[in-house]
This record gives structure tokens, sequence and C-alpha cells, in this order.
């Protein structure tokens, strides 16, 4: 029954990004050329009220169903890894419009090349991982 | 039921995906969906070949239900959800697009011109699908998260690296739809 939970959270998360357009190539290229005000204002608004949400959890040392305070795990530190990683994902991300959620929305939507996109960033997931140690972090 | 059936204003949206991101916490887990990336090549046997993927995946079960639940939850999007209106896109947006080659911008989710399955037949449509898939799957890990785990989460929890990895996405990104694509298009 644990699972249930996760996979409507999975659905209602899909809907959202449907109805959202997030999951439109189109709207990710207006975004990165500026020609929209439509992705700025979900990614804001998503970030503003998920702020809200952390400081007042924060604040009444909201507690998660585990019993502990809730909290988002902190990013290790570094710098390149941040900046040259980003970078890479943001070539894909404008070239394919779809970033990690996305593309298994984009799936269930009935966009069967999507299992082509997902098969080839399990690949540029493996690679990194052969490459961890030897790229600067 | 038009306000279901149209598309949501971002006002709406924005912190709907909050939602879904307080839910995770709340369930004692994170806002991550590239993770599943990584767990998918240890499902696969990635970890005979490096120990980035020797971790116990059965953890993160948790994640790959709720992949298949956003698959689901598309897929009932667009049958019982829309009214397929095409997507409201800046006229001079559709305009450029349709310089570059594409025919209806805006009338599907994605163009066909790189997403049909006709078009893998052509080498240039495999070519991008192919590289996009490897600059995300490889980049997101690189960067160690992606638009929900580092602009969602990260930039929530106020977060430096995320914040840096989200400049990054964006300078990426910019390169890409101003520079690169005209000239692939």
């Amino acid at each position: 029954m644990k699972a249930i939970k996760f996979l409507l959270v999975g659905i209602f998360f899909g809907i959202v990004l449907v109805k959202s357009e997030a999951v439109s190539w189109y709207r990710i290229y207006e975004m990165f050329r500026f020609q929209s005000f439509h992705m700025y204002g979900i990614i804001g608004t998503a970030i503003a009220s998920g702020i809200l949400f952390l400081q007042i959890s924060k604040k009444s040392h909201l507690k998660s169903v585990k019993g502990v305070d809730i909290f988002v795990p902190k990013k290790e530190n570094g710098l390149i890894r941040y900046i040259v990683g980003g970078i890479i994902f943001g070539l894909g991300w404008a070239l394919i419009g779809a970033c990690p959620g996305p593309m298994y929305i984009l799936l269930g939507t009935g966009v069967w090349s999507m299992v082509i996109i997902i098969a080839a960033a399990i690949l540029g997931t493996f690679i990194y991982g052969l490459l961890k140690n030897k790229l600067p972090h | 039921m038009d306000y279901i059936l149209n598309p949501w204003p971002w006002y709406v949206s924005g912190p709907l995906i909050t939602f879904v991101m307080a839910l995770l916490l709340y369930f004692g887990k994170t806002f991550g969906m590239s993770s599943n990336l990584r767990t998918m090549c240890t499902i696969a046997g990635a970890g005979k070949f490096s120990d980035f993927f020797k971790f116990n995946w059965k953890d993160q079960i948790w994640n790959l239900i709720v992949v298949l639940g956003a698959i689901i939850g598309g897929f009932i999007a667009v049958h019982f959800l829309s009214n397929n209106n095409a997507t409201d896109l800046n006229p001079t947006t559709i305009k450029e697009l349709q310089n570059m080659g594409f025919l209806n911008p805006g009338a599907t989710l994605v163009p066909n011109e790189i997403f049909s399955l006709n078009v893998l037949s052509s080498p240039k449509a495999l070519i991008i699908l192919i590289v996009g898939g490897l600059l995300v799957g490889f980049g997101t890990r690189y960067a160690g998260g992606c638009t929900s785990g580092h602009a969602i989460a990260g930039l929530s929890s106020l977060q430096k690296p995320s914040l840096i990895a989200v400049i990054g996405f964006f300078v990426g990104g910019l390169v890409m739809a101003n520079f690169i694509l005209p000239l692939i298009f």
C-alpha cells in the first residue's frame, strides 16, 4: 500500500506538467528566447512557494511521516561540476525540450520517440559514472 | 470544467509543482527525477563497471514508482483532461519557428519534425534525440540534479550549489536555443 501514495504523487505530477505546458518543447524554446513569461512564471512561483513552505515547516518543526523535521538534502560543495554539468544539461534541455521528469510524462502522452531519449539519457548517466573519478568536481 | 480542460495558468501550475515536492518531503523522500536514471543503470548491472552505481537500488523503488505515475499522469492529462487547444505561443515564436521549417508550432506538445516516429528514418532527427538524451543524462548527474532537484528543491531550500547549477542550465539553454538550434534548422 506504501507504493500507492508514490504512484498518486507521480500521476498528479504528470498531470500538472502537461496541463501547465511545461512539457512542451515549444514552451522551453520560447523561454530560452525570452519570448514568453509563462515558464518563468511557473518556475518562479514554484520556487517562491517552495521557499515559503520550507521556511514555515522549519519554524513550526513540521515532521515527515518518519517523525523527523522536513528537510531537503544538502548538495555537496563544488563549483566546476555545477557550472560545467549545468551547462551540458542546459544544452540538452533546450535541444530536446525535456528534462528528466517530462521525458517520462511525454512518453505517457504518446510521444514514443521519448524511448530513444530516455535510453540515451540512461547511457549519458552511465558514461558519467565511468568518468566520474577523472572529472573535476 | 473549462478550468480543468484549458491549459493551467503559470500561477496555478508553479505552486502545484511545489505541492508535489512538499508531499515527497512529507513522505520522508525528496524531489529529484534524474536520480532514476542512475537507479536504472544500477538495475541494468552498471555496478560492474563503476562504484558510482553500487548502491542498494531497492531504496529507490519509491522514485521509480513516481516515474511510473508520471507516465500514467501524462496519459490521463492528454486523454481525459485536455481540449486539445494549441499552445498559446508568442506570435513571434511561431513565425520564427515556421521560418526554421517547423510546420505547426504549438499544435502538439513536441514538434513532429524532431519527435514523430516517421522522422526516425531521418538521421538528423535521430541524432538530435540521441545527443539531447546523452547531454541531459550526463549533465544532470555531473551537476548532481535536474530541474526538480536543483531549480525547485535546491533553490527553495536556498542552496548555493543549486543556484550555480541553475545558472549553468540557463547558460546552456540560451546557447542552444539562440545559437545552435538556428544552425541545425
